[in-house]
């Protein structure tokens, strides 16, 4: 009996040390993983949507609640001028979330640019609407107060051709950019000046 | 054995993983390129040298019947740590190791030196054989991903060694010239050096 009580008791302990020793270091590398993450994943992708831009979209970012959840905003500067905010939405696709982010110009509230970051579909089908550059550039000058859909719905944007699931999972996504973009463009436009 | 002898008995005689062939998994799959080589040896090491240390210290407290799952958390906590620094700071070693580094967890380089070595020996021989081992390790894996990365890319460390003219000799990239090359090396050392009877 002392055995068992030896051995729960040592294995416990050495159990909840580690998880409080991971937890330290957890919180300590938290801000910095998120910085790093933001850089090598998220941050090519951005500044292929802000493509001449004079700031560091990735250093400028701001946090805003939608949902209960906290959303990155991007501000792109252009001539100057903050005129552009680029946020993460995302969609759903043929195997999974895909994971974008979108770019509007907060003088006429139309997208100006999208770019995917993640996504689990088919290499050589769905996957190549990352790349399709004919495919993204159909999402731009659309306004944010129309549904975005995909032309075989009768939308605007050029599918990419045997990905219709896909495509139709970004336009969601890019919708969802829409709502979140029409419902926090006071707080967004708020948080700018302050930034000022 | 004296401290001196811990610690480079990991360098040529007992080198892993050419001497015991253990911990093959992520000697084939990260050598493509000597940073990568270099990374893991280094994490490996890391976590080599304070899991002995811990389990050392530990030994007398840790009763016999769980002393493996004891093990394993303690190994795993140093693991989490170098995934999550290497995540803060290194992000790029980070994305090309991917899955790699959380097996460190289960490299039977390192369970099997707290099996071992450092649930029967103190702390300062520990210490000697984590940081001999790790460092052996690291040699291991730098010989082995040099060797691929020249003649698989053409390349050392990410900078072009041969000419214009060079084919890449893409067998020695994928898996199974990993193995002909490992294969291969080991013969070389048995050449100079016999294995002592195990």
């Amino acid at each position: 009996m002392r055995d068992v009580i030896k051995m729960v008791v040592v294995l416990g302990l050495i159990c909840g040390i580690a998880a409080a020793l991971l937890a330290g270091v957890r919180m300590v590398t938290m801000e910095k993983i998120e910085y790093q993450e933001l850089k090598f994943v998220k941050g090519p992708v951005i500044m292929e949507v802000f493509k001449g831009c004079t700031n560091n979209p990735i250093k400028d970012r701001f946090k805003l609640k939608y949902n209960e959840k906290e959303i990155n905003f991007f501000p792109g500067v252009f001539d100057g001028e903050t005129n552009v905010v680029a946020f993460e939405t995302q969609g759903s696709g043929f195997g999974g979330d895909i994971g974008m982010i979108m770019a509007v110009n907060l003088e006429n509230d139309t997208v100006s640019g999208i770019g995917i970051t993640t996504h689990k579909e088919t290499p050589g089908v769905g996957a190549r609407a990352k790349d399709s550059e004919p495919f993204k550039n159909s999402f731009n000058g659309l306004s944010v107060n129309e549904i975005i859909r995909v032309k075989k719905d009768g939308g605007k944007v050029d599918a990419v051709s045997g990905a219709t699931i896909t495509s139709r999972g970004v336009c969601e996504g890019a919708n969802l950019g829409s709502e979140i973009y029409k419902n926090l463009k006071s707080d967004i436009l708020a948080k700018l000046k302050e930034i000022k | 054995m004296s401290i001196v002898k811990e610690f480079t008995k990991g360098l040529w005689a007992e080198i892993p993983p050419f001497r015991f062939v253990l911990g093959l998994c992520p000697t084939l799959a990260v050598t493509k390129s000597v940073e990568t080589g270099i990374g893991m040896g280094l994490m490996l090491t890391f976590v080599l040298v304070f899991s002995n240390i811990l389990i050392s210290l530990l030994r007398k407290i840790i009763p016999p019947s769980v002393r493996i799952a004891c093990f394993i958390v303690v190994i795993a906590t140093f693991v989490v740590i170098v995934e999550l620094v290497s995540q803060a700071y290194a992000y790029p070693l980070y994305q090309k190791l991917g899955i790699f580094i959380p097996l460190i967890v289960v490299n039977c380089i390192v369970l099997g030196r707290a099996e071992a070595f450092a649930s029967k020996n103190g702390v300062v021989a520990s210490i000697a054989d984590g940081l001999g081992m790790g460092i052996g390790y690291t040699i291991s894996l730098t010989v082995l991903a040099a060797i691929r990365e020249l003649f698989g890319a053409g390349t050392l460390y990410g900078i072009k060694i041969m000419g214009p003219s060079f084919e890449p000799f893409t067998f020695m990239v994928s898996a199974p010239g990993a193995f002909v090359c490992l294969g291969l090396i080991l013969c070389t050392m048995n050449l100079f050096g016999k294995a002592k009877d195990m």
